[in-house]
């Protein structure tokens, strides 16, 4: 009798330890090797768009906060520059540094978590990702001094930010400045020459640089493809064409590209916060603005370099105090489109760890 | 009375209760050879249970320090009750079966795993001989019996009817199997060194045979780790492999199969699979131990237990630190590991020993200790050099790196239209 073999599927998630919260995927083995991959989205969905219309252009912070719940400020600043650019708001340039700062601090915490799990996926037993969260623990400490929260944060708002940073956080930033090269440089000693890591990421999940513009993948994972492409640069908002910070890229595409676009990235992130705070003015942090704004009818698309990639908001106006339409373009979730392709004919543990270098969070893949 | 158990091997124990009346009873030889097995039994299986219990709150509190955290530190001085706590909370959850599951090979499955661990340890010899006496086959038992605990895993994951559990057996036959080869070839190299390097003076194991653990550790006047390090790090790295800790835990690779075979267990079987994965360390570091490292030998005043025991914490806390720190190899880098790197090492090794005892042994045959350190100040650098030689070998695909340069697909700096 002849020894039949056949392909098996087996559903990853959504309960899962290497998912990253809800996702699903259904895939179709040959053994170990990855034949077929079929995502299945939507566990997390709460309807953010939709709810975004029923709020006040205010109260739609707090929403945006909860779409990639590791990196709030980037979400906070892409919205509330929508707003600012639908009503036409002025923003005072102390307000400008604060959120520059801000999001450029939430960059390193994003980061860290991304690095952190990467390792943890690959198998390293925690002990990277709790070095990791060590960081972006004092990171979320500057934050709730900032605005008393340290995940979902609604610092920032149109015009402005809540408030001004307090003396405390300016202290805390200096010894965070002082220390992070450092500790940065203790992370990529540990994980850079590693042979397990090399042997698990070089040459793994290969995303050209064509397929990456085809399938409009943005942020580390388009630069570690080779594409130059920053918006900080590209279209530059708030004060970033005043500040000089390099735009890191990849040589293959590969995961390990992928692990060091972000290493490097971090280092940049600090560089731009340290000429932030020496060139942070005086003065307001929020213009006098009525509580319900009433933007002109009309329609606006704002976008910022978030950790992940290009998150836009695009709002279209109807001049009442809620947005007739809120679209959230969501990094995660396009970064998402080429994942067939760069872990077909892979093997299961490179699936899970391919996965963890696109890094997304479910909470922007679902919305 | 007047007679004590003047040590703990089976013969001792034997001669206490069948010698004359205890406590005015007068044994039969049968009962006797019962109550012996039953104390030995008792006294194996006790010393493991809390040994790894000890462990367990060791590894978690030690991974805590690596991870720059606390660890359990709630119940007890230190959080040293940790393990009761956790068996108790294991043994009073609800022990599911699925309904897939092939429930006889199921429920056999923990104890299959279980088993082989307790075996190992029967045979260590901790005083002069071990529990069971001089086993004269000591080597072979512990390669055969370790090996059924491959057996078990795929019975439990096979058994579970899950998806998962299927993978992570199936990996897990594989990579042991495999694994097995390059250990035994690295112990052969070992046992090769065992008679000619007997001392002169140790009476009574001339004619025992060489895989003898007692002549093993007899042997070992200068520990079997100086002389052939090529063998103990071809050893540690399959021992590491067998016992499926990272980096080659894709048995269990809790980040991609959940649990992997035993992902369907619960409850008390749980508990028995998570002992026997805790035993594991414990059992790996006896076996170094007594064949690399001179198991009770030491010097005086402190007692040779206390030596074995003191070896022992230096080896799991050795495997502990390699758990902490390193990420998981996958499955066919682990089985390319196997065959192209520790094979070619343990067959080198094993070529090498042979040649350097017929250059150097004596007219008798024997190697005298000079010897044995003109062999180590060869196999220190030969080992190196290897090791370097093959880890060149095997990153070469990876060592050029090619300069990044930006793709002419995007330009940020371009104007706007």
């Amino acid at each position: 009798m002849a020894i039949k073999t056949e392909p098996i599927t087996i559903n990853l998630g959504p309960q899962h330890p290497s998912t990253h919260g809800v996702f699903r995927l259904r895939v179709t083995f040959d053994g170990e090797e990855i034949l077929d991959v079929e995502p299945v989205f939507g566990y997390l969905h709460r309807g953010t768009e939709k709810l975004a219309e029923s709020r006040s252009y205010v109260q739609v912070v707090t929403l945006t906060d909860r779409l990639d719940y590791v990196a709030s400020m980037s979400n906070n600043l892409a919205y509330v520059r929508a707003v600012e650019k639908l009503a036409g708001i002025e923003v005072p340039e102390r307000a400008m540094y604060l959120r520059v700062i801000a999001a450029e601090l939430q960059r390193i915490a994003s980061h860290m978590m991304a690095t952190g799990f990467l390792l943890n996926d690959m198998g390293a037993f925690a002990t990277p990702l709790m070095y990791c969260f060590r960081e972006r623990e004092r990171i979320l400490d500057m934050f709730e001094m900032l605005c008393g929260a340290r995940i979902t944060l609604s610092y920032m708002r149109p015009g402005g930010v809540f408030q001004d940073a307090p003396d405390d956080f300016w202290a805390a930033l200096d010894t965070f400045l002082a220390d992070e090269p450092g500790y940065i440089g203790e992370l990529e000693s540990l994980i850079t020459g590693n042979e397990v890591v090399l042997a698990r990421t070089r040459g793994v999940g290969v995303l050209s640089d064509e397929q990456a513009v085809a399938d409009s993948v943005t942020g580390p994972m388009l630069r570690a493809a080779g594409v130059k492409w920053d918006i900080r640069k590209a279209d530059p908002y708030e004060v970033y064409d005043r500040l000089d910070f390099d735009v890191p890229i990849g040589a293959s595409g590969d995961t390990f590209d992928r692990y060091l676009v972000r290493i490097q990235e971090m280092r940049e992130s600090l560089r731009i916060i340290r000429q932030c705070v020496e060139r942070i003015p005086e003065g307001p942090v929020r213009p006098d603005l009525p509580y319900n704004l009433r933007p002109p009818e009309g329609d606006a698309y704002a976008a910022v370099e978030g950790p992940k990639g290009e998150l836009g908001f695009y709002l279209v106006s109807d001049r009442s105090i809620a947005p007739y339409r809120c679209k959230i373009r969501a990094p995660s979730f396009i970064n998402l489109t080429p994942l067939k392709k760069m872990v077909v004919g892979w093997k299961m543990s490179d699936l899970i760890v391919i996965f963890g270098s696109i890094d997304v969070v479910l909470g922007e893949v679902d919305r | 009375m007047g007679r004590w158990i003047v040590s703990l091997d089976f013969h001792s124990i034997y001669e206490f209760f069948a010698a004359g009346p205890v406590f005015g009873w007068d044994i039969p030889g049968w009962l006797a050879f019962g109550l012996t097995s039953f104390v030995l039994a008792l006294l194996v299986i006790n010393a493991l249970m809390i040994s790894t219990a000890l462990y367990t709150w060791f590894e978690r509190r030690t991974l805590g320090r690596f991870q720059v955290r606390l660890g359990p530190n709630r119940w007890g001085p230190f959080g040293i009750l940790q393990p009761i706590a956790d068996a108790i909370k294991l043994i009073t959850k609800e022990d599911t079966i699925p309904d897939e599951a092939d429930r006889p090979a199921f429920t056999i499955a923990p104890v299959l795993l279980m088993v082989p661990m307790l075996l190992v340890v029967a045979v260590i010899p901790l005083g002069k001989d071990s529990f069971l006496g001089r086993l004269n086959i000591g080597v072979l038992f512990i390669v055969g019996v370790t090996s059924v605990s491959t057996i078990a895993i795929f019975v439990g994951g096979w058994a579970s009817g899950n998806r998962y559990a299927m993978l992570g057996s199936m990996r897990g036959v594989a990579m042991l199997i495999s694994y097995e080869v390059p250990m035994a070839l690295a112990i052969a190299g070992v046992l090769l060194l065992v008679g000619p390097s007997l001392p002169a003076g140790s009476e009574g194991f001339a004619d025992v045979s060489s895989l003898a653990l007692s002549k093993i550790v007899e042997s070992q006047v200068l520990p079997f780790l100086l002389v052939t390090p090529l063998a103990f790090l071809v050893f540690a790295a399959a021992a590491t492999a067998e016992m499926s800790r990272t980096p080659f835990d894709q048995i269990e690779a809790e980040s991609e199969l959940g649990s992997g075979y035993h992902t369907e267990y619960s409850g008390a079987k749980f508990a028995v699979f998570q002992l026997a994965e805790f035993m594991a360390p414990i059992v790996t570091a006896v076996i170094i131990t007594t064949l690399f490292l001179g198991g009770t030998r030491g010097f005086d005043p402190v007692p040779g237990q206390a030596w074995f025991a003191l070896k022992v914490f230096a080896v799991v806390f050795l495997l502990l630190w390699v758990r902490a720190t390193w990420p998981r190899l996958r499955i066919d880098q682990i089985m390319g590991f196997a065959w192209k790197g520790l094979f070619a090492l343990s067959i080198f090794n094993l070529f090498l020993v042979a040649v350097e005892i017929e250059v150097f042994r004596g007219v008798g045959g024997e190697l005298s200790v000079d010897t044995l350190w003109i062999m180590a100040a060869i196999n220190w650098p030969v080992t190196l050099v290897s090791i370097g030689v093959l880890s060149l070998l095997a990153r070469g695909r990876h060592s050029r790196r090619p300069e990044p340069t930006p793709s002419p697909l995007a330009d940020m700096y371009a104007e706007a239209d």
